[in-house]
């Protein structure tokens, strides 16, 4: 690894981070306006022109507000627990090819921190420890709503992850390859997966909103039920920490379901209007973007149009509905393969 | 002058030494599990270096990711204060000194009498995923299949067997 | 170090939040959960002990008394037309339902319910009636709430506010009225309400259709509340629960229609009532049905007034709704019994008058809220914690008469 890489990459981690979090933080204004426009209300308009401020506000007073931390809690995990959920959700990111390769001045910039051949694996590695953030902040509260909000959130990202896992496997079938990077090229132009996968991509969005905690499948944090579920005891930026990492985790599973079905970076007709290379890599990783921000849409208009789910009935939807589907759609894309192989009979 | 890769590997085996020690050592129950999962990152770290990046992925899905949070769970459950830890007899004391020191000397025994058996020429690749796929499914079929139906009845078993025999029925609740 | 210290005792706990069940005798898997007072969906200050194995509920139990404001006494040291602004404050969500109940339980005791004008009284069912309609909406939005759809809960506020608008255009009020006097009313409607209420009946059906679509034909919430806090009729009578929940059950009980109080006998309506279509006849999808379904009653009892306030009983110069207003009320020695169709079930008041002053010997509200409370903890065996909340929800009570 020569020099110059070395400092691509840290330049490109640290657009990555910056991109990452400015659209967790402006997430949370969309969201608020998507709400309002969904409620008939305005959403904020006072910070700032059209309230364009008001995640900044917000964040202000989340670091104003007074670190509690309870008499009872133990004290290391207390503060180990959101940031874990953080550094998780922060950790995905690096795999996630954001466009293609550009050429300045005879050196090549690849937009993608690390291609590793098991990119995929990676993903699903860091998801699968996410869940430790909610489970140690949720157990050192000593509280029993939180202890029961860790508990649920334990034991919804372990079954989701699993329908999650076997989803990809069919598209793992079709590109014979577990690198992001390999998916996202063998999407080029239109022939996106979701036109041969749509079940897995069905089952996949609905995992991904149980494994980010978003409504419909909010039971860890249901506030109805459980006050704040695993951050019940939490305030001031350890909360926020909490709730910030929710808004990462969605942008990164908006941006893997793009890179997986959607194509990521590219778009219809890239290769016959005739643009330079650079220019095509630009307006892919603007495509991409726009992709990402549809799903982010995506996931707040299911939060503010349905109810929530039972913890029963959430137990069920996954093991005896999104699993054997997802098998069955893994058996069916192993037919079709060997048919088209020819090699079946 | 140590190279970065011998560098890099004395440093993981002393964090995942220290930690499994931490995890022997520690107090509270829940601390141990983190340093265990702390251990198990170290490992994975292991495997990376031998290019074996499969097997060091899965070993963070399958026991951080997974067998760990179970046991977290578990734990948390038991509620284990020091309080109601039961206080242990000093005759059970000596007996755990000494049938550890004589596990202790078998382990040293043992290595005393073996030869260590150094692979010749390692494949360096077999850790890929596309290699350990077809070393899996074609040299080593029937053996894997034999352990997935094992598993596969120790799902049953445990579902079985965390069956409450209730007389409220499931479906009454539901 | 300016910091608070605060060392916890396990004994504090004991007595400032005093628990029923004893500790000793739970099973090795059981544990208790306080939910509330301080607990979003309690609706108000309602502590439920709640002894729950993981997330199934073996046993709730209800603690009250949180918001008591000692109604009672209240009104036993003041005149009858003074207790009236403390009858707002019983359910606040519903403020004229309960005057309305008020002022016809003291009128009747003075003898002059005859002689109320017409107009009058279809004043007093008007704004009943919208006032019904708001209690709905909190009711359906925040069950919405409940079940965790929060968009129909901000569309039933928004209508709701309509409701509030119109009743403070008419007695300068939001929540708490005093607007129905004993006797007569406060003031006549402002110039153009009627027109303002057409408006807004027109306005409210589509949107009602609406959040109906939105809420309880949801799959979802169908899952959620269907056989759910499945309440038998036989139950229900037992434990004296009314208004939505009985109906719900299955039963025809209306006191617009059975007492036939006011106007409502004049007017034509009909009384849902739950029939099982998701589930078990009494679950919490049909009390929201019911409640749902009751709104569309209540505007067609508004349009229909609206109609007899424009045509026969016009607004006119000489009409003084303080006419009959009595200045000294002074009923006769009596025991006395009122009750009404409140939005939550039957409220009653009770008095005992000495016949020698105008501040009655005793005065006690028999309170819809309280007794649907009661049958809680009855129905809430071996559920889901989810379902408790579900099922507290679709109660629709209101703290501030359950305690008085």
């Amino acid at each position: 690894m020569d020099f110059i890489t070395l400092i691509d990459k840290s330049v490109l981690i640290v657009i990555i981070f910056a991109v990452s979090l400015v659209t967790a933080m402006y997430s949370t204004y969309g969201e608020r306006k998507i709400a309002a426009f969904f409620q008939d209300r305005l959403g904020p308009t006072n910070a700032g022109p059209w309230g364009l401020l008001q995640p900044l506000a917000d964040g202000g007073k989340l670091f104003m507000k007074e670190e509690i931390i309870p008499d009872q809690a133990n004290k290391a995990l207390f503060i180990l627990g959101p940031s874990i959920a953080m550094l998780t959700a922060c950790m995905t990111s690096a795999v996630i090819p954001w466009g293609k390769d550009l050429y300045f001045f005879d050196h090549n910039i690849v937009l993608q921190v690390a291609d590793v051949n098991i990119g995929l694996l990676y993903v699903f590695g860091v998801v699968s420890l996410g869940v430790y953030g909610a489970l140690i902040g949720g157990w050192a509260s000593n509280n029993k709503f939180s202890l029961m909000g860790a508990i649920r959130a334990a034991s919804q990202n372990i079954s989701y992850e699993l329908a999650m896992g076997l989803s990809i496997i069919s598209i793992i079938m079709l590109t014979g390859s577990l690198s992001l990077r390999d998916i996202v090229e063998q999407q080029a132009g239109f022939n996106w997966n979701i036109w041969y996968q749509p079940l897995a991509f069905l089952i996949f969005f609905v995992c991904a909103l149980a494994e980010t905690n978003r409504a419909p499948f909010d039971l860890p944090e249901c506030e109805t039920e459980l006050v704040g579920g695993y951050h019940t005891e939490y305030s001031s930026m350890k909360l926020g920490f909490y709730l910030f990492a929710e808004y990462i985790n969605m942008f990164i599973s908006a941006a893997v379901i793009s890179a997986l079905f959607f194509g990521g970076y590219n778009f219809p007709f890239m290769n016959s209007i005739g643009l330079s290379s650079n220019a095509i890599a630009l307006l892919g990783v603007g495509f991409f973007f726009i992709k990402i921000l549809f799903f982010i849409f995506l996931f707040m208009w299911v939060r503010w149009t349905i109810p929530r789910f039972r913890y029963d009935q959430l137990m069920k939807l996954g093991w005896e509905i999104l699993i054997p589907l997802s098998i069955v759609n893994i058996i069916i894309t192993g037919l079709v393969i060997l048919i088209k192989e020819g090699s079946l009979f | 002058m140590l190279s970065i890769s011998q560098g890099l590997f004395y440093f993981l085996s002393f964090i995942s030494v220290l930690f499994a020690l931490m995890v022997i050592l520690a107090k509270n129950p829940v601390h141990s599990v983190i340093y265990l999962i702390v251990t198990f990152f170290c490992i994975s770290g292991h495997y990376f270096m031998l290019n074996a990046q499969f097997l060091g992925i899965v070993n963070i899905i399958v026991y951080a990711g997974a067998i760990m949070v179970l046991f977290l769970f578990v734990i948390m459950f038991l509620n284990l204060n020091h309080e109601t830890e039961p206080k242990t007899p000093i005759l059970a004391k000596i007996a755990g000194a000494i049938c550890g020191g004589m596990l202790l000397l078998l382990v040293v025994a043992i290595f005393n009498d073996t030869q260590l058996i150094y692979a010749q020429n390692p494949n360096n690749q077999i850790g890929l995923i596309k290699n350990l796929g077809l070393v899996l499914f074609k040299d080593y079929l029937f053996p894997f299949e034999i352990v997935s139906i094992l598993f596969l009845a120790a799902m049953v078993g445990a579902v079985l067997l965390a069956k409450k025999d209730d007389k409220t029925k499931q479906s009454d609740i539901i | 170090m300016n910091t608070i210290q605060y060392k916890f005792n396990p004994s504090y706990l004991e007595d400032s939040e005093p628990l029923k069940t004893k500790l000793s005798g739970l099973k090795s898997q059981e544990m208790i959960i306080n939910l509330g007072p301080q607990h979003p969906s309690t609706h108000g200050v309602l502590r439920l002990e709640v002894v729950t194995d993981g997330e199934i509920v073996k046993d709730v139990i209800p603690h009250l008394g949180y918001l008591h404001r000692c109604f009672e006494k209240h009104a036993e040291t003041l005149p009858f037309n003074q207790i009236i602004p403390y009858v707002d404050r019983m359910d606040y969500v519903a403020a004229m339902n309960s005057e309305h109940a008020f002022a016809m339980g003291v009128e009747k005791m003075l003898g002059i319910s005859e002689q109320i004008p017409k107009r009058v009284e279809y004043i007093r069912v008007l704004v009943a009636e919208l006032n019904r309609l708001a209690s709905h909406f909190v009711a359906i939005g925040s069950y919405g709430v409940d079940i965790g759809a929060f968009t129909p809960f901000l569309w039933m506020m928004r209508d709701r506010e309509h409701i509030q608008r119109l009743l403070e255009w008419v007695c300068g009020a939001r929540m708490l009225y005093n607007y129905i006097w004993i006797g007569g009313l406060f003031y006549d409607l402002p110039l153009g309400f009627e027109e303002q209420c057409e408006q807004f009946s027109t306005y409210l059906k589509p949107k009602l259709k609406e959040s109906e679509n939105l809420l309880i034909n949801n799959k979802i919430f169908i899952n959620r509340t269907a056989n759910v806090g499945v309440l038998p009729l036989d139950l229900a009578i037992n434990y004296g629960v009314t208004g939505p929940m009985i109906r719900a059950s299955g039963l025809k009980y209306d006191i617009r229609k059975t007492d036939a109080y006011s106007v409502y006998p004049e007017i034509d309506f009909s009384i849902p009532i739950g029939k099982g279509e998701m589930g078990k006849t009494g679950d919490c999808w049909d009390r929201t049905y019911v409640r749902m379904q009751e709104c569309f009653e209540s505007i067609k009892i508004i349009d229909k007034c609206i109609e007899m306030l424009k045509k026969e009983h016009k607004r006119n110069k000489d009409f003084d709704p303080q006419a009959l207003v009595p200045k000294k009320i002074r009923p006769q020695a009596m025991d006395f019994y009122i009750r009404a169709e409140n939005p939550k079930g039957e409220l009653g008041f009770f008095f005992r008058t000495d016949g020698k002053s105008d501040i009655p010997v005793r005065c006690k509200a028999r309170s819809c809220c309280f007794s649907n409370l009661s049958v809680l903890s009855t129905i809430s065996k071996d559920i889901y914690i989810a379902d408790l909340i579900a099922i507290i929800g679709s109660f629709d009570f209101v703290m501030g008469e359950v305690d008085r």
